[in-house]
Parts: structure tokens; sequence; C-alpha cells
């Protein structure tokens, strides 16, 4: 088993957002997901969960509030979980609730020490 | 009560506080000691009692007769001068050999201080259970391989090895310091978890034994939530869980000790005294920054107590196994919470995710199988559960399985 990590990306215009009715709906199928995981003993980590605010630090020590104004699309989560492989780690993805919405995950996989020395 | 039920009634409720008082005053060197002036005590009280009734106030009783024979032994005693002298002599003013000290406050610090004891980290988890149940429960190696299933000369190894370790070590009999009581406040609930599953789960087919080890956790969690050193939100909800389990205990077994299981008990016969009990501490733990596996445990089991179903109990009940098996994997847990899923999303989104479960050589993951593709596809649930027949073992959880069988065939 190696960890994969999966970044989930939303498009974060205006146009794009879910009402309040799918955001509730949206829980739970966030939860049944991860739960199913969790049932397959395939999470790596807890699952943490991140604010939608964000502060972005340029060169020349500049802070803005997000990176929202200049791209479509942010970071929705990020989750670790256990896979044998790539493809794998991709089936379980393909039950992110983020594809529902538009959104993509992209999938990396954990490098260990002695295979980051080759 | 009479005298044949009194005596075995004291032994579970009084054995524990006359080892924990004598083995802090002795010291762990000495536990043997302890309990053999505690068992002392319990044959003079059968063999007085029995022939000059019952005294007014048994427990007193009880703790006088321990006191003079812990007097008697040491006075017998040379250890007494050589090794026990000073240590006691220490901090007492009034006399040479000050008696067991048996007020209310120290038998609690004492019971506090022997639970911390015997889930010290030098002792290995499986031990642990044996020697709760040994030192604090007074059950013989025998009765602990009943109900483990295991055979006497494990489990008097085990014992043994345990004890050894505590006496090399030289743990002290004191209550627990605050950082210990963090430190190992997880492994106690896990110890008094692992007891109480033991009665409850057993294959043993001793009702009576299993009972008493429910109880004797119960007890046990108890005395910890009502402490002001170990009280926490998480002992409540533990002690919360331990009673809606517990009040269907009676419910549960059939006339020939055979599973009934939940969707047949008749709840007329659930304990509500246990189930309103449970409530108020679940209620109570529902403080604090913390949620344990328990919290989320003991408010599966409370949704449990309501037998009518509705989408709101499974929706609640698959949501908290969400959330249990993030917190820690269990295959019990991932199979509970595939068929919360089945009650909440339908068979067909359950049988997907069933199969994704790699419990191959467990016979619930079959049953559940068999329970999901019934009235879905009947020959696959035959096949099924015929396989979770050839993977049980105990005589009960076999004869479940055959009806499940039966039940199919007739349709």
């Amino acid at each position: 088993m190696k960890e994969f990590l999966l970044i989930f990306r939303r498009d974060i215009r205006k146009e794009a957002q879910p009402s309040p009715e799918q955001m509730q709906a949206s829980v739970k199928h966030w939860q049944d997901w991860i739960g199913g995981i969790a049932a397959q003993n395939k999470l790596a980590r807890q699952p943490q969960r991140w604010s939608a605010d964000a502060r972005v630090v340029r060169p020349d020590n500049l802070v803005t509030d997000g990176p929202y104004a200049e791209i479509k699309e942010a970071i929705g989560g990020l989750l670790f979980i256990k896979a044998n492989d790539f493809e794998e780690a991709g089936e379980i993805a393909k039950g992110c609730p983020i594809l529902q919405w538009g959104g993509n995950v992209e999938i990396r996989m954990a490098i260990s020490p002695e295979e980051a020395d080759h | 009560m009479n005298g044949q039920e009194l005596i075995p009634h004291l032994f579970r409720t009084e054995y524990r506080k006359l080892v924990s008082v004598l083995c802090s005053h002795f010291g762990i060197q000495h536990m043997e000691t302890a309990e053999d002036i505690v068992s002392d005590t319990f044959l003079s009280a059968s063999e007085s009692w029995g022939m000059k009734g019952i005294p007014e106030n048994p427990v007193a009783w009880l703790y006088t007769v321990a006191k003079n024979k812990t007097r008697t032994y040491l006075k017998r005693n040379k250890l007494f001068e050589q090794k026990l002298s000073p240590e006691i002599r220490y901090g007492s003013t009034q006399s040479e050999e000050p008696d067991p000290d048996f007020s209310e406050r120290n038998i609690e610090d004492s019971q506090l201080a022997m639970i911390f004891a015997v889930c010290d980290p030098l002792v290995s988890s499986e031990s642990q259970v044996a020697l709760a149940l040994n030192l604090l429960c007074g059950f013989g190696a025998q009765e602990i391989a009943d109900a483990f299933l295991s055979n006497r000369e494990v489990i008097y190894k085990r014992l043994n090895r345990a004890r050894e370790k505590l006496k090399e070590a030289g743990i002290a009999i004191a209550p627990p310091t605050a950082s210990e009581i963090d430190a190992r406040l997880d492994n106690v609930l896990t110890t008094l978890y692992l007891l109480f599953s033991e009665g409850y789960y057993s294959v043993s087919q001793n009702t009576i034994l299993r009972q008493e080890l429910c109880a004797e956790a119960m007890r046990l969690v108890h005395l910890l939530s009502e402490n002001t050193l170990t009280a926490r939100p998480s002992i409540d909800a533990l002690l919360a869980l331990m009673c809606f389990h517990a009040s269907r205990f009676e419910a549960r077994s059939g006339q020939n000790g055979e599973i009934i299981l939940y969707d047949d008990q008749d709840e007329t016969r659930w304990d509500r005294e246990l189930i309103d009990h449970g409530s108020y501490l679940l209620e109570r733990s529902s403080t604090g920054t913390v949620l344990s596996k328990y919290h989320l445990e003991a408010n599966i089991a409370y949704w449990h107590t309501h037998k009518q179903d509705s989408a709101e109990k499974w929706e609640n009940i698959l949501q908290l196994y969400n959330r249990l098996l993030q917190l820690e994997y269990s295959p019990m847990a991932a199979l509970n919470r595939t068929y919360a899923l089945s009650k909440a999303n339908g068979k067909e989104e359950a049988i997907r995710e069933a199969k994704k479960l790699d419990l191959d050589n467990n016979h619930f993951y079959f049953s559940l199988l068999g329970n999901l593709y019934t009235d879905v596809d009947n020959t696959k649930a035959l096949e099924h559960f015929r396989r979770a027949l050839e993977l049980a073992h105990s005589g009960a959880e076999r004869r479940l399985i055959e009806r499940n069988i039966e039940r199919l065939q007739n349709i």
C-alpha cells in the first residue's frame, strides 16, 4: 500500500456556486464518500477541513486575500488515502462529490526517502 | 437476600475494595498476601454466617474481619519486621501497626490506584483484561479461561507473567497523578470496554458469567466517572454505551441460549431503566471539545433504543458510523456501516460498497452480503449464507445462519 494525496479543485466563479439545498445534500455525499473509504481502511490520515478563506504571499512581501481575482479554480480540500497504485487511487477518486460540481481531483503519490534518492 | 445469595453478591461488590485497600496497604510486592487475606475473610463469612446467621451490617463485618486477619498476619509474620515495618510506620504516629483503612475515601482511592496499576503500560493489553478480572473482580484462572474460550494454563501463565512484571517494577499503588491519568486513561477505558465486550459478545454459553463480566465493567467505569480526578465526558459516554447495550441483555438470547437478533427482539424485554440512565449519561457527556469514539458509539447505541425504523434513525446511524470509521477503523464498524448504508441509501449502493470491503475471511461479512442480497437475488443470498456457515465457529452463530438459509429456501 502506498499513500496518495487527493487534491480537490473547484470552480469558484459565482455562477458555479451550489444553492443552500445543494450544499446540504453535498455534506451527506462527502461524508458517505469518505466513510466508504474509511470502511475499506484506506484513509491514510484523519480528514481535515480547511477554511474557504485564504491568503496568498507573493514576492516583495505582498499579501493578498486569496487567489480569487485571477483564477477560476481553487483548492477545496485535501484527503490522504492508501492505495496500491495510481489506478486504484483513481477508482476511489471517481466517487468524489466535487466532480458533480464540475471540479476535479488531482492525485499525487507519496515518495519515500529511498525513492527520492534515486 | 439470604446468605446463599448474599455472599456471592458481596464477593462481587466487596472483593475488589478489600483487595485494593490491602494491596495499597502492603504494597504491590505482597499482593498475594492481600488476596489470601480477602479469600480467607470470605471463607470465614460463609462459615460464620451459616452458623450464626447474617450479621446486621455484613459489609462492616467483612472489613472488621479483614482488619483482624491483617493484624494477626502481621504479628505472626516476620515479614513485617523485615520489609513492611518502615513503610507502614511512615506517616503514622498512633501505632506501630496501623490497621488498613476501610474508610469510604480510602476504598475509592485504592480502587482507582489499582485500576491504573493494572493498566500500567508494562502489562500487555491482553493481559490487562485478564489481570483486571483476576485482581479487581476476583475471577479465577478457570473462570477467565471460560469467558475467553481459552484454557486455564494459558490464562494462568499470562496472569503470572503480568504479576511478576508489576512486582519487578515495584509499581506504587497510589492515586494516579494528573499526567498519569492523561497518559493512561485511554488504556484504562479500552481495558474496561474489552471487559464489557467479553461479557456481551462472548460466544460462551454461560449467561450468568457473561452478565457478571458486564456488570463488573460497568461498576468500574462508574467508579471512574464519579471520581473527580478521573471524570471525563468520554467516560460518561462509555458508560452510556454500556447501559444501552446491557438494556438488551435479556432480550437478545432465547430460552436455549440461541441468539435473538435485534429485529426479532421483544422490546418490552428491554430494560427501560438502563436506557433512561444511558440517555442521562449521554447528555451529560456532551460537553468539552473531545469527541471520542465512545461518544459516537454511544450515540449509535442510543438510536438503536428506538426499535421503529425511520429514515432519520438510519441516516443518523450511517453518519455516526462514517465519523467513527474516520476516527478508528475496525472490521465490525465497517460491516455495520454498510448495513446502515443499505437502510439509508438502499441495498444496491450497499452491495456495491460491501464488495470493496476486503473481509473475505470473516463470516459476518458473508452474512451481511446474504442479508443485502435477500429479496434482490436470493440465489446469491443463499451462496453467501452458505459461505458464512463454512467460516462460523460457534454453535449459536451457526444456528443463526442456518435459520437464514432455511428462511430463504422456503421462499
